[in-house]
């Protein structure tokens, strides 16, 4: 029992272990906004700043559920699919005339039922994460595809476009909206009972169960958290795309799994850190958008991001063993 | 030795008396009920069903289909995964087609396929055994390096024009039977027999049964997986070719919608997740029945984006039955 408590104590707030923890996102950020500054003159510009943000507050909504997901030693691969999926009915809803709002509460029902699907399977019936959800991924692609027949869903009216532009104290809004985000995620995460049974869930499931906790509902809360978080990241994607395409986000699970375990989240045993995330995002971010000023290939892109992940899950496996 | 070990070493170490093509000969006989009634079912539905042409075509799709996930059938049967095959056909199939083009010579594509396939394998076991990476986490991310890579060297282009002899491989006929098929034929009977009959085959279920206690006894745990894994990317890259062969080109995201089939037909056929039970033949079983349906919803006009939902619902489904059947036997 001593041991639980320990463990759910521990990650509340930031220390210089946990800093550590983050090693690969700042390294990479250390070494790649220096580099870019200097080598690309267009870098350091408010207007790609901005771009970055942008870019980047889209891939901290799926980061940020990932996270609690991987903090249950799961995966959620359908995040891709689900949030092109959500991004085509929402685009499809705003094409019917609907307002912004009605439209974001269909998308975010959508990645519920999704969410919900993947929860029930893995906490209730307890199959594998990732077969699970790429099985849900296969389900939401091919939905996607199906209702759209493969085109992009284009004319969204006015409302988006200014739902889009808007501005807050000269901060556009997908950003600050990505930055609330954050903060209750943060608070979920270390200040509720379903973040610290998510770590627990991940350091010692049994004792979880054990201790009388409903770890089930929890686990599959979380998965569902993942697939509504997912649906309202579909009102930023379309805003900022301003067309539903059926297999635009595809991939995009990649990243957001990247960012996590760049930020220092481990995939075994609940460790982790969610602010890690945030620094695993932005260094995605800054790692794509200097790579495509400088004009580097994509698939170098692709290649540059699957390796790093290797080598940062690497070396958390060889830090683990060492402390063993 | 106690009792209670020797029985549960008993299982996967016993001798077969006869060959067998899948330890669980009776899930074997249910799912091939089920394929007997899903093909009357199709006939009964759909008029040309039973032609010549479309059944030829279920073939072709089935052999494809069960190539790919043959070695990912003995992976998952060791008890771990792969999720890096579709990317694995992609640059088998790109490597391949670019070496042909450069050299015109469709003897040193078909290696060069069959070779980069393996070699893939080779990274994705050395990744799991000795940097000790989750199986499931190394191979998803050498699938999107793999998928990089192979953008990289075509420059996201398609390559077009394959010279007759690769054409063969995808299209061709040998004594009336078409050449994937005979490639699929041939696959099975090794790997059924390498399953059966080898010590390799006992030792690879042993692990999949019980990793650790294979280890303690004495089984070479790591030298198998990196085996096993080189294994699966070499059935990739033979799938690759076929491919190819078939569609006369290769293009940066052709394998991109075959792992989730491949998944699925493991699945459908029987191999539990889990490890140490299955076969080869429940694959191919598994590779029929999802064909089958799939090349029913096309003779009914069904449009082909459903495919992708299908089959999701088709893998969620039986995981299902495969979770029910493990908790069934607890």
């Amino acid at each position: 029992m001593t041991d639980v408590s320990i463990d759910l104590a521990k990650p509340r707030h930031a220390s210089i272990a946990q800093w550590s923890r983050g090693i690969g996102a700042l390294t990479v950020i250390g070494l790649m906004l220096p580099l870019f500054t200097i080598t690309i003159p267009n870098f350091m510009t408010v207007g790609n700043i901005t771009n970055i943000g942008l870019q980047t507050a889209i891939l901290l909504l799926l980061a940020l559920p990932m996270t609690l997901v991987i903090f249950t030693e799961g995966l959620d691969l359908s995040m891709g699919a689900v949030l092109s999926l959500c991004g085509v009915v929402l685009a499809m809803q705003l094409v019917r005339g609907h307002s912004v709002l009605v439209a974001c509460v269909c998308s975010c029902l959508v990645g519920w039922v999704f969410g919900a699907m993947n929860g029930l399977c893995v906490a209730f019936l307890r199959m594998p994460p990732f077969v699970v959800t790429l099985g849900t991924f296969g389900i939401a692609q091919g939905l996607a595809l199906a209702i759209t027949d493969g085109n992009a869903v284009s004319d969204l009216g006015p409302a988006i476009e200014s739902f889009y532009a808007a501005k807050v104290l000269g901060i556009p809004k997908l950003i600050l909206i990505s930055i609330a985000a954050y903060g209750l995620f943060h608070v979920m995460t270390y200040h509720t009972v379903l973040g610290r049974y998510a770590i627990a869930l991940g350091g010692n499931r049994n004792a979880l169960v054990t201790s009388g906790v409903r770890a089930n509902l929890y686990l599959f809360g979380i998965y569902a958290l993942a697939g509504v978080t997912a649906g309202f990241a579909a009102l930023c994607l379309i805003a900022r795309t301003n067309a539903g395409h059926p297999t635009i986000a595809i991939g995009m699970e990649f990243d957001a799994i990247a960012a996590v375990v760049l930020g220092g989240t481990q995939l075994e045993r609940g460790k982790g850190w969610l602010f890690g995330s945030v620094l695993g995002v932005l260094a995605i971010g800054i790692l794509r958008n200097g790579l495509n000023l400088a004009g580097v290939d994509t698939a170098l892109q692709l290649i540059a991001i699957g390796t790093l992940v290797l080598i940062v899950v690497w070396l958390g496996a060889r830090q683990k063993g060492a402390s063993q | 030795m106690s009792t209670t070990s020797k029985t549960a070493m008993k299982l996967p170490l016993e001798k077969p008396q006869r060959l067998k093509l899948s330890n669980d000969s009776h899930g074997l006989l249910m799912r091939l009920a089920m394929l007997l009634v899903l093909c009357s079912a199709l006939s009964a539905v759909a008029e040309n069903f039973l032609s010549i042409s479309n059944l030829s075509n279920v073939m072709r799709q089935a052999s494809l289909l069960f190539i790919i996930a043959s070695g990912a059938t003995v992976v998952m049967i060791a008890g771990g995964i792969d999720l890096s095959i579709g990317a694995n056909v992609t640059l088998s199939g790109v490597c391949a087609a670019l070496v042909v083009q450069a050299t015109n010579s469709p003897a040193l594509g078909l290696c060069t396929g069959v070779f980069v396939g393996a070699f893939v394998g080779l990274v994705n076991g050395l990744l799991i055994t000795w940097l000790r990476l989750p199986a499931f986490l190394a191979t998803y991310g050498m699938l999107w390096i793999l998928n990089g890579v192979a953008l990289y060297l075509t420059h996201g282009a398609p390559i077009f024009g394959m010279p007759q002899g690769m054409r063969m491989v995808g299209t061709g006929f040998l004594w009336g039977v078409p050449v994937p098929v005979l490639i699929m034929l041939v696959t099975l009977a090794t790997g059924a027999l390498m399953l059966q009959r080898t010590s390799l085959g006992r030792q690879i279920l042993f692990m999949g049964a019980n990793r650790e206690a294979a280890f303690l006894s004495g089984v070479p745990v790591g030298r198998n997986l990196i085996g096993i894994y080189m294994l699966s990317g070499l059935t990739a890259g033979l799938a690759a070719l076929i491919f190819v062969g078939r569609v006369n080109s290769a293009d940066p995201g052709m394998g991109d919608a075959l792992v989730l089939p491949a998944i699925a037909a493991i699945l459908v056929g029987g191999t539990s997740l889990a490890g140490g039970s299955g076969g080869l033949a429940n694959t191919l079983l598994g590779a029929l029945m999802l064909t089958l349906i799939l090349n029913g919803m096309n003779l009914m006009a069904v449009k082909t984006e459903w495919q992708p939902f299908v089959t999701g619902v088709v893998l969620v489904l039986a995981m299902l039955a495969d979770t029910a059947i493990t908790y069934r036997k607890r």
